[in-house]
């Protein structure tokens, strides 16, 4: 199965280590990698702070770099959602809009990929720790996607998998809104983070590392020695 | 107009931040709320079903809102109900005046309505003398306070019972209690003898049924019925997006109001306001009248782009759900509707620019699409009005060009590798107490640029 591998900037520039095991997780289960090398972001950072017109012109350059693609795959929900569903609302050319139809029915976040398309629930990893899952809005809201990733956490072996109240609540990013009202999204990640330490859990998993780094950086100021974990990075443990 | 540009907007949620008790007082109702709503849910096990239908019975009578109007408006006249039609509060105002002038009215009841809130109805009945007593319990909490509702549904949410206590104590001169069956008795014996003094009841609408020319009133503490039942007048106020074509239709509706609202599978009052009273029925309003509210209403209507927030049957769910909404509580909007749904309607029912910074304090989790009982997009809607407020140039020039910087670096992959190394050997420099941010105090910690980006690593690792 031959993949263009689609990574965000934010996984480019902070986590490369995420892409890294992206890769390393997909050559396992038997699959081709390209990664068009000319990628940088989706555009969605000017589409949520309403700049729709510098989006557009990111867009189709997406558009382009991916149209030839028998599947893309991102280890985000957030930039998948940027795509699929996102990118509908933009003024593309009519070029753009035909290839776009194509790259929505092919583009997965990773988790969706492995379960819905490799149709593989345990991917042969194995990783000590009680680890906790928290719901990426984008991945949840836009895409639908909850089992999946649940269920590939759960079949890594010594995984011990907790439930922490409130998953699927906001961890207060929101990207360019985490700028605009700082003290804000900080106050509604301190509750994300709270549950979090409360589950007792030594790890926070999620599918995306705006809301991973976000996270993080509260953990930090907390002093709390939870370590945040990609779930590609999960996934690609002890391969 | 209330003034609610950005810096506003801001200040008010620095303000509520600061307030420990009003956060978890709002986070604990909400809490409640949602927990017996998710329950009532399950019980009714087709919950996505029945918000399709809703949704698209919504959208159908929004898309033919004149034709339902004019049914509502004649069937009402038909049965003895007199309709009027107000372009906006003013309009709405100078009506309710003149009703009340006519009937030599002075004192009036009111139920529990967000429309009244729109148009300032009580501030203007005063200025002419006439006393407007709130009858919801909550409603008149607020107006014992001094203060706005800060939820559609619930309008003291974000008071504690204590408070509330102290409140009628200091108001009221009554001994402090914070027992909720204590408060609500004072309440009642004060309300008790406006009902049987009143001259007129003033409510709002949950639903107009078009083909029958019926008021529908959604409640539970059985005020709105002694209000459009014991005085001699009773006065609709309501907006015209509230018409819903058939009986059957709005008993479909009346399954998600108060699941959404209150986490209840029916309140306990639904009352089906028909016609006055008959010559030998023992109670009724001798007269009614229906006053149907633009106020701004049909300038959305004729957007399409956000025109589904006229589908909004105001429960309030988007509200209880936001993590915003639940984290700074209603008055940080300083808008009559607040919350998600309140930042679609303010900037696009009333001014657009004093109302289109409250699209920009949402994270865009999208938990308010996904709760709302007729499916209206409003995240979606939200990202379009921050559009908007781009698109006639209210953002910061400053920004328009670090996108646009930010887009040509984006645009090719020799200018976005040069910008990051030039990034990493900047960042020890600026970013070590983290970036601040302009007009606030705060500063932002940005995490450390990784020493390879992924597509170094892809080049000299991966590809190979």
């Amino acid at each position: 199965m031959k993949i263009n591998l689609f990574i965000p900037c934010l996984v480019d520039q902070f986590a490369p280590q995420v892409g890294v095991a992206t890769v390393k997780i997909l050559k396992k289960l038997g699959c081709v990698i390209e990664y068009p090398f000319e990628q940088t972001c989706c555009g969605q950072p000017a589409f949520n702070t309403g700049y729709r017109n510098d989006a557009k012109i990111l867009a189709e350059r997406f558009i382009n770099l991916f149209s030839e693609s028998e599947y893309i795959v991102a280890p985000s929900g957030s930039c998948v959602s940027m795509v699929k569903v996102f990118y509908d609302e933009l003024d593309l050319s009519r070029e753009a809009r035909n290839k776009l139809e194509h790259i929505k029915i092919n583009i997965f976040e990773l988790s969706e990929f492995i379960v819905n398309v490799l149709k593989i629930t345990d991917v042969g990893a194995s990783f000590k720790g009680r680890v906790t899952y928290h719901e990426s809005c984008h991945l949840l809201t836009e895409l639908q996607i909850s089992k999946q990733p649940k269920e590939l956490i759960k079949n890594v072996k010594g995984v011990d998998y907790i439930e922490m109240i409130e998953s699927a609540r906001c961890c207060g990013f929101g990207g360019t809104f985490s700028f605009k009202f700082p003290e804000l999204s900080t106050t509604i990640t301190e509750d994300k983070v709270m549950n979090i330490i409360n589950s007792g859990a030594e790890y926070v998993i999620a599918n995306d590392t705006g809301c991973l780094m976000n996270i993080e950086t509260v953990l930090k100021q907390k002093r709390s020695k939870i370590k945040t974990l990609h779930i590609a990075e999960l996934l690609a443990a002890g391969m | 107009m209330k003034n609610i540009s950005q810096k506003y907007f801001r200040e008010n949620i620095q303000r509520s931040l600061l307030d420990e008790k009003l956060r978890s007082n709002v986070k604990n109702a909400t809490a409640i709320t949602l927990s017996k709503r998710k329950s009532i849910i399950e019980d009714i096990g087709e919950w996505e079903l029945l918000r399709e239908n809703a949704s698209r019975i919504r959208k159908n009578t929004i898309e033919n809102l004149d034709y339902y109007l004019k049914l509502f408006e004649n069937t009402c006249h038909r049965n003895g109900v007199q309709v009027f039609h107000a372009a906006n509060g003013e309009e709405a105002c100078v009506t309710v005046k003149e009703i009340l002038r006519k009937t030599s009215a002075k004192l009036v009841v009111k139920s529990k309505s967000m429309v009244t809130e729109e148009i300032n109805l009580n501030e203007e009945m005063e200025k002419n003398g006439i006393e407007v007593i709130e009858t919801d319990l909550g409603e008149y909490i607020v107006q014992l306070a001094g203060e706005t509702p800060s939820h559609i549904t619930a309008p003291a949410l974000h008071k504690s019972r204590e408070e509330i206590g102290r409140l009628f104590s200091e108001k009221l001169g009554l001994p402090y209690s914070s027992d909720p069956t204590v408060l609500t008795g004072y309440a009642r014996n004060i309300l008790r003898e406006k009902f049987l003094n009143a001259d007129a009841g003033i409510s709002g609408a949950n639903f107009l049924i078009a083909e029958t020319g019926t008021i529908v009133l959604v409640e539970n503490e059985g005020n709105a019925r002694l209000c459009t039942t014991l005085p001699k007048i009773h006065i609709i106020i309501t907006g015209i997006e509230k018409v819903v074509p058939s009986v059957d239709e709005t008993l479909l509706l009346l399954k998600l109001l108060p699941t959404s609202a209150t986490g209840q599978k029916i309140t306990s009052y639904i009352s089906f306001i028909n016609k006055h009273k008959h010559s030998n029925d023992i109670d009724g309003p001798e007269k009614i009248f229906v006053i149907l509210l633009d106020n701004g209403r049909r300038k959305l209507l004729k957007n399409p782009e956000t025109n589904s927030a006229l589908y909004c049957i105001k429960c309030g769910a988007c509200m209880n759900i936001c993590p915003v909404y639940q984290t700074v509580g209603g008055h940080a909007y300083n808008s009559v509707y607040p919350g998600p749904i309140g930042s679609i309607l303010t900037p696009t029912m009333s001014s657009f620019c004093n109302g289109k910074d409250l699209a920009f304090g949402s994270s865009l989790c999208g938990a308010c699409t996904e709760i709302c009982p007729v499916k209206i997009n409003i995240h979606h809607t939200l990202l379009w009005i921050r559009n908007q407020a781009v698109e006639q140039s209210y953002t910061p020039i400053i920004e328009k060009l670090l996108f646009r910087i930010w887009r040509s670096i984006m645009q090719n992959i020799f200018l976005y590798n040069l910008s990051s190394k030039i990034m990493h050997f900047l960042q020890p420099l600026m970013l070590h107490d983290g970036l601040s941010i302009p007009e606030t105090q705060a500063s932002k910690n940005i995490p450390k640029l990784a020493d390879k980006s992924f597509h170094k690593i892809w080049k000299s690792e991966l590809s190979k």
